[in-house]
């Protein structure tokens, strides 16, 4: 098996971008990527496109609509899909394609326009849920993150102000992220005092829709050098997805992290992953998701999340930065590119290159991780310099 | 290589700039219906919907009763053959207090969407709404039953039940 | 690159016709699976790795669509994913993950449930360029109607010789269990068929049908352990050629001259005359069979109209081209196109083509088109 490195990075500011297609975001990301390896499309093998539902961006088969902007003229297209857990999934599918020795280098794209979907994008989720039984309810995706959140907070007394926390951390991280949608400095108290869409979902705890687009370069063993003098090796991958009957588990613990995050851990050979990982950016779409996850991801016990919040750890100059990027909540959602950005800042995290967002100890390890359907999917790649 | 703000594109836009047709948009909308098959199980569920009754099936390896019904068991992929009429109870497992509809329009009455989970199943139940009862009432562990609409209205959906009320 | 080690252990085919009104999608899936699973001996929740299916939100009706897969392929709590693609392109997902050497055994399923799809042309429309081609208004079929004309005009082929595939492959048909479309028409009836798409003819047309496939991929060790008759993929390849079809060159599919060049490199095949002794591919439209034999080199530019014409492409002649009845004896399958012909090729070099059995059958090969608006084919090379 060859061992795969991302070489380079590429993204577009999240925000409304009524400007341009889908196709032209992806393109602005790839070019960007590309130039940043000193690559040209010719020096691309393959490419591992990630887009999420069609229904936002209004075409059908959407990963060949994009396909121009990606890159994948005349080449080797794939495009993989894993809902919100695409953004990592694209980076694991990437790795597939270079570790199996059919291709070199490969390029990742992940690309959303959400902005396309009127008269709201919230109301393409309403397609998500079962067509028989679940549908003629009306279902709202704010109502499975409410109850999932309440289950949460019930099952280990958690208070919404030890949530709300992670609001305020991300959306100020993203204060130093020039590609952030609505940085901002936020207490506490404003989070409470915001709008209760789905109690106890309050309108602060949720991350903005965004159209957006985010690529990575990725290089097998034997060329990364080529490109770049420090190469980040995508050391671990894991990858799960449990059942469609959501509403016969226990959403107070997400299985299907740990469980992914077992396989990557597995492969990465980590064993105390708390200390091993130096840099996390688990997915935040609700505040609460970020510690829903990390306790998925086995960073702390069930239920200690909050605490490790609280003492200040998850801060950029704490002892596990989570988030440096400022997460979903801070830079934006599209929903697809929202992954392959956490992915990008742990690859400029553990080269030093994330600016004012460099977290202040020293990184050897990070780890991204993405989430998606009915509260089913994990996706987790770990990252080594 | 560092971000800057210059190197990611965009421009701001207002909504002003759209209604005075600064940006150039073009709409289409999908027009088309789905006729799905509803195959054995959820068939069979819906069909007993219509009757006033919840049904639910037994995976006799993993000895497990669930809800909704499927021909196979998830757990240990054997085929299920076995069906069993639950009650119409249960418990509330988590539930929402919603103000905003499903297409971000904000409603003043709240919804309360609820997974219940029925008496007689194994830790398994569906998504429904919570009704007469006052939001600040509801608790997760609360017993529930089902209020069905009159038998002349059922029509096998998942909307012959009307919501669930607090079991008094 | 040494030549693929993974083996196609087990395939499963669900109850198949134009209607499925006896099963939901999910128990369709369980059927192909849990057939292919017996095949390979294999319990899905200890033995597979790996789960990927090939599917598309808005041919399913659901957005996120990879949300309902796991349990019915036996998946739950393990890797699954989807490919927004062909059947075949997502059996190259697993041939990669296998040749990672972390993934022994993945399994891969593909269905069709177009006859739950009310408006196939609307859904067409709607994958069509929004600034582009949409404003057009026009039947999105109207593609296929012009690069027919393009094809015919530039090669020395006829309407003639795209009729004939029609007449061959609905005959053809006549043998296969997944027939449905099969019909005991002649040259005549085909030409007499109304112009949809001229010049494309009615009976050219490929029609949809219901059915789920599931495969089950090994590699070498767990291949050999397992089956007696385990089927070698030794090249696979895929491509898109640009979307927007005013890019395209129309006459010759370049996207199926790349994704053969592709697999037919792997599997180390210097010539592609006599390589094979059957080619299950793409005949959605009846003059794609012959434009995509000729780009993919298995018959010279201009020369497969009148090879057919001569029976070269007979299920006895040298090249035994779509004996299953393709597309337009079997059904239009969406997606699951590609992984109902691999599983075609499959039954074909098993000895289990019943009816339609190529004699000598060693080496074959399957290729796919995402059909319209793509230009995203994919080709599959399989040896016993």
């Amino acid at each position: 098996m060859k061992r795969v490195a991302i070489v380079s990075a590429g993204i577009t500011k999240f925000m409304r971008r009524a400007q341009e297609t889908g196709r032209e975001l992806s393109f602005h990301a790839a070019n960007m990527a590309l130039k940043n390896a000193g690559m040209t499309l010719a020096d691309v093998q393959c490419v591992a496109e990630s887009t999420a539902p069609d229904a936002f961006d209004g075409v059908h088969m959407n990963g060949e609509y994009l396909s121009d902007g990606s890159g994948g003229w005349r080449k080797p297209y794939l495009r993989s899909y894993v809902g919100g857990g695409s953004g990592v999934f694209v980076t694991i599918h990437g790795w597939y394609q270079v570790a199996s020795g059919m291709f070199d280098t490969c390029l990742v794209v992940a690309s959303e326009k959400m902005s396309s979907c009127h008269p709201h994008p919230q109301a393409a989720f309403l397609n998500i849920f079962d067509n028989f039984i679940e549908r003629p309810l009306g279902c709202n995706l704010l109502w499975i993150f409410a109850l999932e959140m309440n289950r949460y907070m019930t099952v280990h007394k958690i208070a919404h102000e030890q949530i709300a926390l992670v609001s305020v951390k991300n959306k100020k991280n993203a204060l130093d992220n020039p590609a952030a949608q609505i940085p901002e400095k936020i207490t506490v108290k404003d989070v409470l005092n915001s709008e209760v869409l789905a109690w106890p979902v309050h309108r602060l705890d949720i991350s903005p829709t965004s159209d957006g687009a985010a690529a990575l370069v990725l290089a097998s063993e034997d060329v990364a050098y080529k490109y770049t003098d420090k190469p980040v090796w995508i050391d671990g991958v894991g990858w799960c997805l449990d059942t469609a009957y959501w509403t016969n588990k226990d959403l107070y613990y997400p299985r299907y992290v740990e469980k992914a995050a077992a396989m990557a851990y597995k492969m990465a050979g980590i064993t105390n992953p708390r200390k091993e990982i130096h840099v996390a950016e688990p997915y935040d779409p609700f505040d609460y998701k970020e510690l829903h996850h990390m306790e998925g991801l086995m960073l702390c016990g069930k239920g200690e999340a909050p605490k490790l919040t609280e003492k200040g750890v998850t801060q950029r100059d704490g002892d596990l930065p989570t988030c440096p990027s400022g997460g979903l909540l801070g830079v934006g959602n599209p929903i697809a590119a929202s992954g392959t950005m956490k992915v990008a800042e742990i690859f400029w995290q553990l080269r030093e290159e994330a600016g004012e967002r460099q977290v202040t100890r020293k990184c050897q390890t990070g780890l991204a991780q993405a989430w998606g359907d009915l509260m089913q999917v994990g996706t987790v790649v770990v990252l080594r310099k | 290589m560092k971000l800057t703000r210059e190197m990611l594109g965009g421009t701001p836009l207002k909504e002003n700039d759209f209604d005075q047709g600064k940006v150039l948009f073009y709409d289409d909308a999908l027009r088309t219906a789905y006729n799905w098959d509803a195959g054995v199980a959820m068939g069979k569920f819906l069909a007993g919907l219509k009757q006033g009754k919840i049904l639910g099936v037994r995976c006799r390896k993993c000895r497990r009763v669930v809800t909704p019904p499927r021909m196979f068991c998830e757990e240990c992929f054997s085929p299920i053959e076995e069906w069993v009429e639950l009650k119409d109870t249960g418990v509330v497992d988590s539930f929402s207090i919603c103000y905003v509809r499903w297409d971000a329009g904000r409603i003043k009455k709240p919804e309360l969407p609820a997974i219940i989970l029925f008496d007689g199943a194994d830790h398994a139940g569906i998504l429904h709404l919570l009704g007469e009862v006052d939001p600040k009432d509801v608790k997760i562990g609360m017993k529930v039953q089902a209020v069905w609409k009159p038998e002349k209205e059922r029509t096998g959906s998942i909307l012959d039940i009307k919501y669930f009320r607090p079991l008094s | 690159m040494a030549k693929s080690k993974v083996a196609v252990i087990g395939y499963g085919v669900s109850s198949y016709g134009s209607l499925s009104p006896e099963v939901s999608y999910k128990e369709m899936m369980y059927e192909a699976c849990s057939k292919a699973y017996q095949m390979a001996g294999i319990d899905p929740r200890q033995d597979v790795d790996s789960f990927v299916t090939a599917s598309e939100d808005f041919n399913e009706g659901t957005s996120i669509f990879d949300e309902y897969i796991p349990d019915q392929m036996g998946g739950m709590l393990r890797p699954n994913q989807t490919i927004a693609g062909d059947g075949i392109q997502a059996v190259a997902a697993g041939v990669m993950q296998i040749l990672t050497g972390r993934f022994k055994i993945v399994a891969v399923e593909a269905h069709s449930k177009a006859s739950n799809i009310t408006d196939h042309i609307g859904l067409l429309h709607f994958a069509t360029d929004p600034a582009f081609t949409r404003p057009l208004r026009a039947h999105p079929y109207f593609l296929a109607g012009l690069e027919m004309r393009c094809f015919l005009s530039a090669s020395r082929n006829t309407e003639q010789h795209a009729a004939r595939v029609a007449v061959k492959n609905k005959n053809n048909a006549m043998l296969n269990p997944l027939g449905v479309h099969s019909a005991k028409i002649a040259l005549e009836d085909v030409l007499a068929s109304e112009p949809t798409f001229s010049p494309l003819k009615k009976l050219e047309q490929s029609k949809p049908a219901d059915g789920g496939f599931c495969v089950v991929l090994a590699n070498e060790k767990m291949a050999k352990k397992l089956s007696d008759k385990p089927v070698w993929i030794t090249g696979i390849g895929w491509c898109s050629d640009s979307y927007q079809p005013e890019r395209r060159e129309m006459s010759w599919p370049e996207y199926a001259r790349l994704a053969a060049e592709m697999a037919f490199r792997q599997a180390g095949i210097p010539k592609q005359k006599n390589a094979f002794r059957i080619a299950e591919i793409d005949d959605t439209f009846s003059y794609k069979e012959l434009q995509h034999l000729e780009a993919m080199g298995l018959a010279r530019k201009g020369e497969s109209g009148r090879l057919l014409e001569q029976g070269a492409f007979d299920i006895d002649g040298e090249l035994a081209v779509n004996p299953s009845g393709g597309s337009l004896g079997c059904g239009h399958l969406l997606d699951a196109g590609g992984l109902f012909r691999l599983v075609e090729v499959l039954r074909q070099l098993r000895g289990e083509a019943a009816g339609c059995q190529v004699k000598d059958a060693r080496k074959g090969m399957a290729m796919s088109w995402r059909g319209i608006p793509t230009a995203t084919a994919a080709v599959a090379v399989l040896e016993v």
